[in-house]
């Protein structure tokens, strides 16, 4: 695989992995080993003092570039200044940018995640704007500056899969930005689909944390992403209505 | 207000007093903390000191999505 670049930075990995979810730091770690990601997304959440254990020293020592979100936000003066924190904390100007505007299909709202995508890439920010999948708002963003667009495939943690394959590609054929398939995926199958639909990465938490086997999940998603994005890049042979042999219709025996 | 809970901290104390007070790592990594809203930067928890009706936020890096 040719490496994803995402605003002038290059990975190794098209497979980014969200960390929430997980039973416990172990299953997270191999989980993480597993699926091969160098790109890993936290929230940020009041001080529990009774934690034990440091997501961040994980995610180092699995070499993972660690990028913070905005989840739990719903306006985006929460999400802005949300982002503002994550900076401090993290060191880091990347963000995941996550306005939910209804908390039964956490779908995002349009209006607060542009605001907040406009005076975010303002104050410096590299913004990943996880989306609805409407191509209209997807350009919206990336003429915002975004530096990606990351379109859902389905609600958060619904392991739907890709719901609107159509305005994914729409999405895929505007953008001049990297895509990125965020929310929804619930199996390897549904991974591949978006990379065979021209996504340059798949972000994915719930399909790997709440698989009954996170590791061996991780590595099926890691191989979905890769033979995925291989068949988008061999192109496919096209649909056809009947069937069209493979052998030579001609010089076949004259046998009885 | 700190995290949500009236907390009770001695007469001067600053942000960095806060953090301490909620069992963040003083070092920071990882760590946050705004007061009513506004991001206080690491360098200045020692010097920022806090009123009683100010709302303290001390934040931390956790899984998710």
């Amino acid at each position: 695989m040719s490496a994803l670049e995402i605003a002038g930075r290059s990975f190794e990995s098209r497979l980014i992995i969200g960390t929430g979810g997980f039973r416990s730091l172990d299953a997270m770690r191999a989980a993480v080993q597993a699926s091969g990601a160098d790109v890993a997304t936290v929230a940020l959440r009041r001080v529990d003092p009774t934690a034990r254990g440091s997501i961040l020293e994980l995610l180092d020592d699995c070499g993972c570039f660690v990028v913070p979100n905005t989840a739990g936000c719903f306006t985006a003066r929460d999400a802005v200044a949300t982002a503002r924190l994550a900076r401090e904390a993290l060191e880091t100007d990347w963000v995941k940018l996550e306005v939910i505007g209804d908390d039964k299909t956490l779908l995002p709202d349009p209006g607060e995640l542009l605001d907040a995508a406009e005076q975010l890439v303002g104050d410096g920010f590299t913004v990943l704007p996880y989306t609805n999948d409407d191509p209209v708002l997807a350009r919206r963003l990336e003429d915002a500056g975004c530096a990606a667009v990351m379109p859902l495939g389905s609600p958060i943690g619904s392991g739907m899969g890709i719901a609107n394959p159509y305005n994914l590609r729409l999405i895929v054929e505007a953008a001049r930005v990297p895509v990125i398939l965020d929310a929804g995926i619930g199996t390897a199958s549904d991974a591949a689909l978006a990379m065979e639909a021209g996504c340059d990465a798949v972000l994915l938490a719930s399909a790997v944390s709440r698989a009954e086997d996170p590791a061996v999940m991780a590595t099926a998603m890691r191989k979905a992403v890769e033979a995925g994005y291989a068949a988008r890049r061999a192109g496919r042979i096209p649909r056809r209505l009947y069937g069209e042999p493979s052998s030579p219709v001609e010089g076949v025996a004259e046998l009885t | 207000m700190l995290n949500g809970d009236a907390h009770q901290l001695p007469d001067g104390a600053t942000v960095l007093d806060a953090v301490r007070a909620v069992g963040a790592s003083a070092d920071g990594r990882g760590v946050a903390a705004a007061v009513d809203g506004e991001v206080v930067p690491r360098g200045q928890w020692e010097s920022r000191p806090l009123s009683g009706d100010e709302r303290v936020e001390v934040l931390q890096a956790v899984q998710g999505g």
